[in-house]
């Protein structure tokens, strides 16, 4: 398959796509202009701020803000108890008495300014009980373990009942029974905070006329939920909301619950005070109650016959997803995606939440993947190293192929480039060679140690959800066009790949189209930006729109060339009658006349992917409509009497169907690729009895320009038809694999099984100076063999 | 008090309470919304100014000690509608994701390469540590750095060309006609 950039031309004859083009966005944000929520000001605004619980586990015994409402300029401060409603859906509370994680909130204040708001908040007389609480999932499922929702018919015990999803093929047990090698192994992984430079913030503004519009603008991964909530929270219908987006600075799948929530306080507020009320996020609050990377314990059964084929694979997937929790839909991602990218005849997979008194878990880079893919490329790792085989041996013969079936049943009929991808990886770093080479290092305090993962993707929303999203393309009489969708610029260059894929659509250059952002009152509902399915299947009904429009726009062209549209043709803004050379209009001017001759100046369009046969009780079928392919190489040295790790190199292979915009995928990477390492080697998030230790940056490290490992990026291109002009998936496969790579690269290093992620230095000293044997349950081990990785 | 400043090159004078941050006055008092708050304890540079020719964390430096200094701000870096070449670089090379860091990257790089106009790439990096980036991996910020230095020292087209290229041009029109 092409690589992108191989000789520095495109392949496919695309002319706005396939190519860099300056980010849309990228001038008001390097002059300052670009408006971030927390940079809007309004006449007569407030500050709006939250009281966060002290305890992990606590009922409110008293509360009363009398003298709290005596501070010069306070304005309001509700509690729990003047909510008609304390939650939305999905389970988060607005505001309650019942206290189930750091993160909830008692009473919510408004006020002139930052010092007088913080005096209300210090004012607030307030007692609790401390409850009796649950951590991990291990305390949650003990029988007679406290819960943290009774009642609730959503759950059994602590287990939330609807996050059970699984997957089934074959017959298991069956096939165990005939296994010659049978593996047992726990994987765990820690949660990780998603570190977004903004932090959540919001202003409300209500309007006071008889429309009762209340106006919300804020930094949404998803302005639908957030409209959603704060309808909800006020008592009013979603037509008396209007989210209006601002640019959001970072999201990784994190702007969703706390976001809303944030806005819905706003709102509160703005509602009961009549004025528009500002609410940001500090740091320190934004990291004690946004959600985070779902913590794991996998639990693994594998079965292979003596020549290394695996015969069966069985796993258990326990999550820790904290106090409250939306996102059931993740487990189903979760059991097609925890076999990986392998043929296997038979697979069990139940993957189920449990609730704690610990912080939140949702939506992060890679939704499941980056957990499962350390787990289980660990696994296969292991089994090989159990069978004597070689890994690499052992993975090739296991590997998914164009033809076979997936851990789901799905039949895998579109090309699977991976083995191309592999071949070029190893050729790039002299993989198989540094990998045998660096197993003779004992004598030597400094190792080096190659590793790899591969891993597949499925691409957008796939079964989980409708993959549905609206777009609109219109055009001025001055020529110029406007895009607007349903979905949502957060970093990632979406604004820049509709731009460039209305250009090619439209074949006029990109610098006379323009994209508003979303604004609920403009748009339907096109759910939320997230899946890495924005430009797969977002961009879609832009596309579709703009088809339709520039057949509009030919209608008035071939009138205009007293011509039939057939024998017309636009090509680079000029609207040209075909065969005939000199005859040319260019694109504005037929803009001009369609619009002064009442044509149809702009088109919504609706995008539904094809319907996905996929039976979720049975946990079979057709899950996703395509897959992304990819690889990772990691290169690490290992100090073995500090415990450092540095990770010297990484080079990835991403399988990019058709490259939108090349600089935007390569930055993505190179993003995807440090917060895999950070997941990897640096991001421990400390949590004490539920309480996180490192709510900033002084202590949450995340990486700086000094960890950035070299990175060589492989842009692979492939052929299928499912995404916008081929495109593929790019923002969550570019950090899925990277923590299994550098795991990998350091087993190859130190000999030594990493089992649990992320560690850092001091976690690794304690590895390798204290390390078990006999200790497989999530603990460390070191490799029977070194012979034989 | 009162505190003056002058920032981006005019004199200002604004009302502060003695506990106000830098940051707090160039946000709040001069309602300039370019330089951001990230973190308020110093660590992740998104509230990077120039003061005094220095870079600093605003949101750690007390507003009243910065008495009659010189401030500069994202919003100095263009003049009107023409960009700095620093920022056009960081435009060219897509150093820009969610863009929320970029001001503070932009006012450390701006600063540094005052006091460096030649860095290696790994003076660049460090250069640049105390500034904090989820969306970029940095790699496109140290390479829009390294363009604006190519582009800087590239030598001035001389007008003998300029005359040649008018030239061809004259006749690409004279044969068109």
């Amino acid at each position: 398959m092409p690589i992108y950039g191989d000789g520095n031309k495109t392949e496919k004859g695309y002319t706005y796509i396939n190519r860099f083009f300056p980010r849309v966005d990228a001038r008001d944000k390097v002059t300052g202009r670009a408006k971030y929520a927390g940079d809007l000001d309004f006449p007569g605004m407030l500050i709006g701020g939250a009281l966060f619980s002290p305890y992990a586990h606590a009922q409110v015994t008293y509360i009363n803000v009398d003298k709290a409402r005596q501070i010069p300029g306070v304005h309001c401060v509700m509690t729990f108890e003047d909510l008609k409603k304390e939650k939305s859906w999905g389970y988060y509370t607005f505001m309650s008495s019942r206290l189930r994680y750091q993160g909830d909130v008692s009473a919510i204040v408004a006020a002139e300014d930052w010092e007088s708001l913080q005096k209300a908040l210090k004012s607030i007389e307030i007692e609790y009980k401390e409850l009796p609480a649950v951590f991990t999932p291990e305390e949650a499922l003990k029988p007679g373990a406290p819960l943290v929702h009774e009642n609730d018919p959503e759950c059994e015990g602590n287990i939330w009942s609807h996050s059970r999803y699984k997957v089934r093929k074959g017959d298991v047990d069956a096939a165990f029974e005939t296994c010659d090698h049978i593996l047992e192994r726990v994987y765990r992984t820690d949660p990780v905070e998603h570190a977004y430079m903004e932090t959540e913030a919001a202003v409300a503004v209500p309007d006071t006329t008889a429309s009762g519009i209340m106006t919300v603008y804020a930094g949404c991964v998803n302005p639908f939920f957030t409209r959603r909530w704060v309808a909800d929270v006020l008592g009013v219908s979603r037509a008396k909301i209007r989210v209006v987006q601002q640019t959001v600075g970072g999201s990784f799948g994190g702007k969703e619950e706390l976001m809303g929530l944030t806005a819905s306080r706003a709102a509160l507020l703005a509602s009961a005070t009549g004025r528009p009320v500002k609410m940001v996020m500090t740091r320190e609050e934004s990291i004690i109650a946004s959600t985070k990377r779902h913590p794991f314990t996998i639990k693994y059964k594998l079965g292979t016959n003596n020549e290394g084929k695996i015969q069966a694979f069985q796993a258990e997937v326990i999550e820790n997803v904290g106090a409250f929790h939306m996102h059931e839909f993740m487990n189903f991602r979760a059991a097609v995606h925890a076999a990986g990218v392998y043929e296997i005849p038979n697979v069990k997979v139940d993957v189920y939440g449990v609730f704690t008194n610990t912080v939140t878990a949702g939506a992060m880079r890679g939704y499941s993947s980056p957990q499962l893919i350390f787990g289980s490329e660990q696994l296969y790792e292991e089994m090989a190293e159990e069978l004597g085989m070689d890994y690499m041996e052992f993975k090739r013969l296991n590997m998914l192929k164009q033809g076979g079936t997936n851990a789901c049943g799905q039949v895998m009929d579109a090309p699977i480039i991976l083995p191309e991808i592999l071949d070029k990886l190893f050729d790039k770093t002299d993989f198989e060679n540094k990998r045998k080479a660096y197993l003779n290092q004992s004598d030597t305090l400094k190792r080096k140690g190659i590793g790899m993962a591969m891993f597949y993707r499925g691409c957008g929303l796939g079964a989980e959800a409708p993959d549905a999203s609206a777009g609109s393309v219109v055009v001025h009489d001055d020529g110029t066009v406007m895009i607007n969708s349903g979905l949502v610029e957060n970093g990632q260059g979406m604004k820049t790949a509709f731009t460039q894929i209305v250009a090619e659509t439209l074949s006029i250059p990109p610098d006379v189209i323009h994209f508003i952002g979303v604004d609920t009152n403009t748009i339907p509902d096109s759910g939320i930006t997230a899946a890495s399915r924005t430009t797969v299947m977002g961009s879609q009904s832009v596309k579709l729109a703009a088809e339709e429009l520039k057949g509009y726009l030919l209608e008035t062209a071939a009138m205009m060339f007293h011509a039939t549209p057939e024998a017309v043709e636009l090509k680079d803004g000029m609207f040209k009658l075909i065969g005939v050379p000199d005859a040319v209009i260019p694109f504005q001017v037929v803009a001009n006349v369609h619009h002064w001759t009442g044509q149809q100046a702009g088109v919504m369009r609706w995008f539904k992917p094809p319907h996905l046969d996929y039976d979720m009780k049975e946990g079979f079928g057709k899950a996703f409509p395509t897959y992304a392919y990819g690889s990772v190489i990691a290169e690490v040295e290992v100090d073995m009497q500090t415990g450092e790790i540095n990770v010297e190199k990484i080079t990835c292979g991403h399988d990019l169907g058709t490259v939108i915009n090349n600089k935007t995928v390569i930055g993505q990477i190179y993003g995807g690729v440090l917060m895999g390492q950070g997941y990897a080697i640096m991001e421990k998030l400390l949590i004490k009895d539920g309480i996180i230790r490192t709510d900033n940056f002084d202590t949450y490290m995340i990486g700086t320009s000094m960890d950035v490992p070299e990175i060589d990026a492989v842009l692979f291109e492939s052929d299928d038809a499912a995404g916008t002009y081929g495109a593929k998936s790019v923002g969550e496969p570019s950090t899925e694999g990277v923590a299994a790579a550098i795991i990998s690269a350091i087993t190859n290093a130190t000999g030594i099984r990493i089992r649990r992620i992320p560690i850092n230095k001091v976690d690794m000293l304690s590895i390798l100076h204290h390390s078990n044997d006999d200790t497989v349950e999530g603990g460390q081990a070191r490799l029977k063999s070194r012979t034989d990785l | 008090m009162i505190l003056h400043l002058t920032v981006n090159g005019k004199n200002v004078e604004t009302q502060i309470s003695p506990e106000q941050t830098l940051l707090s006055v160039i946000r709040g008092n001069l309602k300039m919304t370019g330089t951001k708050i990230g973190c308020m304890v110093g660590e992740c540079g998104a509230c990077t100014v120039i003061l005094n020719g220095k870079a600093v964390k605003s949101c750690v430096v007390n507003a009243a000690q910065c008495e009659g200094m010189e401030v500069r701000t994202v919003e100095g870096l263009a003049n009107g509608e023409e960009l700095h070449p620093l920022q056009q670089a960081f435009i060219d090379h897509n150093a820009v994701q969610c863009g929320y860091c970029t001001s503070g990257f932009l006012m450390t790089a701006v600063a540094f390469l005052e006091q460096n106009p030649n860095p290696s790439r790994d003076e660049i990096k460090k250069a640049i540590s105390g500034n904090l980036c989820r969306c970029t991996g940095y790699i496109q910020i140290e390479e829009a750095i390294e363009g604006y230095i190519a582009e800087r020292d590239k030598p001035k087209e001389v007008p003998d060309n300029e005359t040649k290229e008018n030239a061809a041009e004259e006749t690409v029109e004279a044969a068109a006609s």
